[in-house]
């Protein structure tokens, strides 16, 4: 069974193919390159890399978000249309916990952090089996660092936002938090493959309906629902 | 006997999810447009985010039914062509990543088309074009005055400098309270008019084929703000006949002396905008007169669509230009020669 994997989720581009169990190839950058321009090229590669063609694939995994509206929208719309134009599954795996499987080893709990700005952030908190003691949001700084000190375990953090976020982290959490080695910062296409096999493979009408888990309502709508409530009272 | 080309076409430039399947570029398999006015109603207008939102959405079940009702498969397809630009650049980005994914996983060649060579190209689905011709494009996001020697020659003779048509009647209607969107209702007031309100006419420096609509748009915003500090009544259907009759003298008038300086053989109007029932009588009237070949298309095809890129990537298609992997969105992308 072949299965490609696709994250776009944020800057970063990872594209995989995993055959029975054995990653064949796995592209992966951290380069500011559009993944509208990046993305097609990297899928078509791996293929060509691998001598494989486009209709031996027999299912699809992809990051469905959290994460840069643009790029998620990137990644599930390559993902969706190669998945119902070749009649095969379509497994959508959060782009958190794709970067939270990095930490396979550690025994803590482990934090993946992407920046959302004015000191918010998507995360979740993931325990070592790959449980979310807290689901995947999009979460004000200080309300999971508070979260987080209420608990006993040491907190693994990575993702390449973490940087921008470690002084406030370290300042609540002290030396519990762990911050992960650079190459584990970065998703890993194979990592979600891994996450998305354990998962039951969707019937293929469910393509059509795949979306993808922004976890935020627009501005406009923010906007919108907030007048009423004004025009209301 | 040559084989017939068949053509995909995807858009997806702004707050339409569209798919259609072109037969030579000039007859329509099947044409299938999923639009959100509905959900953009509430805002007064397109809100970029929910538009992308939507297009991921909809666009592999639009994909679908676009093949079903022609009863095609992808293998009976020669080659994907998708609105490469102008329009809202994450909009773009859906069609053109859904094109890139079907065209690879099917080994089909990918045309990038200029969506107003797509507008332009509507025509061909109604009749063939005689050259040299001139195209009226008006809509939302344009108002442009092309000539064309040949096909898939391209000279910009006109363009606004601020506002377009389609947006300035937007505007209008907004400050007359109408609803989204506002061109029909402005159309369907000013007919119901005897009187119209004075409103200047912007014609710019001499000889100018550009445009400017954001005066006007001041003047009525004004008169309705006087009018008010007044106390005065305003009426509403004349202040409509008012603002269309100056946007379809001036649109209406540099087409014409444009049509005569370049000596065309047809004009065609396009767009979206080209639907209004007061610019079209205009056009019709002043063509007819001069015994100019004048055409619109029908209304499905004026509005944004996925058959007229397919009809315009078709042409392109046979002049040899296809497009990478690594296409992008081009939101500002302008009009170029298919040499
Ligand atoms: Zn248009």
């Amino acid at each position: 069974m072949i299965w490609l994997g696709i994250d776009t989720s944020n800057v970063p581009l990872s594209i995989a193919l995993v055959q029975d169990n054995q990653l064949l190839v796995e592209w992966s950058s951290a380069l500011n390159v559009t993944h509208s321009v990046g993305a097609m090229p990297a899928v078509e590669e791996v293929l060509k890399q691998a001598n494989i063609k486009p209709n031996e694939i027999d299912a699809i995994a992809v990051a469905e978000g959290p994460g840069s509206y643009t790029g998620v929208r990137i990644g599930v719309t390559i993902a969706k249309t190669l998945a119902w134009t070749l009649k095969i599954p379509l497994v959508g795996v959060s782009s958190l916990q794709a970067l939270a499987g990095n930490g396979v080893f550690f025994k803590g709990l482990i934090c993946p952090i992407m920046d959302a700005r004015r000191l918010n952030v998507f995360t979740g908190i993931y325990t070592n089996d790959f449980n979310a003691l807290l689901p995947d949001g999009h979460y004000s700084l200080e309300s999971v660092l508070e979260i987080l000190a209420a608990k006993d375990e040491d907190i693994l953090f990575i993702g390449k936002d973490v940087s921008i976020h470690w002084e406030a982290i370290q300042q609540v959490l002290g030396k519990r938090a762990i911050r992960a080695p650079f190459h584990l910062d970065l998703p890993k296409a194979s990592v979600l493959i891994e996450q998305a096999m354990k998962k039951p493979l969707p019937s293929i009408d469910e393509t059509h309906h795949f979306v993808p888990e922004y976890k935020r309502i627009t501005e406009a709508e923010t906007n919108w629902h907030s007048e009423q409530k004004k025009a209301e009272s | 006997m040559i084989k017939d080309q068949i053509v995909l076409g995807i858009e997806t430039s702004c707050d339409e999810t569209a798919a259609s399947i072109v037969r030579n570029g000039n007859e329509i398999i099947s044409n299938v447009v999923s639009s959100q006015i509905e959900s953009h109603k509430r805002f007064g207008g397109v809100v970029p985010e929910i538009a992308s939102r939507h297009h991921v959405e909809e666009v592999t079940m639009v994909l679908e039914e676009a093949l079903k009702q022609a009863n095609m498969k992808p293998n009976d397809l020669d080659a994907v062509a998708v609105t490469e630009g102008p329009g809202l650049v994450g909009a773009l980005l859906i069609g053109i990543n859904a094109a890139k994914a079907f065209a690879f996983a099917n080994q089909l060649p990918l045309v990038g088309v200029h969506h107003i060579a797509g507008h332009i190209y509507a025509n061909q689905l109604v009749e063939p074009m005689e050259f040299p011709l001139l195209a009226l494009v008006v809509s939302g996001g344009h108002t442009e005055i092309v000539l064309m020697q040949n096909h898939g020659s391209f000279e910009l003779i006109g363009e606004t400098r601020d506002d377009a048509a389609g947006e300035a009647y937007d505007k209008v209607a907004r400050v007359l309270k109408l609803p989204y969107p506002g061109g029909p209702h402005i159309d369907r007031l000013a007919h119901e008019s005897e009187e119209a309100i004075a409103f200047p006419r912007i014609w710019l420096e001499p000889g100018s084929y550009d445009f400017s609509f954001s005066g006007l748009k001041s003047s009525v915003i004004n008169y309705m703000h006087n009018a008010e500090q007044r106390g005065e009544e305003i009426n509403p259907q004349a202040v409509a006949a008012g603002f269309q009759s100056s946007v379809v003298e001036v649109l209406t008038s540099k087409t014409l002396r444009a049509a005569k300086e370049y000596k065309v053989k047809q004009v065609i109007a396009a767009g979206g905008v080209a639907a209004n029932r007061g610019l079209r009588k205009s056009l019709e009237d002043t063509f007819i007169k001069e015994g100019i070949k004048f055409t619109v298309p029908p209304l499905f095809l004026c509005t944004d669509n996925a058959a007229m890129i397919a009809a315009a990537g078709s042409v392109m298609f046979e002049k040899g230009h296809t497009s990478s992997m690594a296409m992008n969105g081009k939101p500002g992308m302008t009009l170029f020669d298919w040499k």
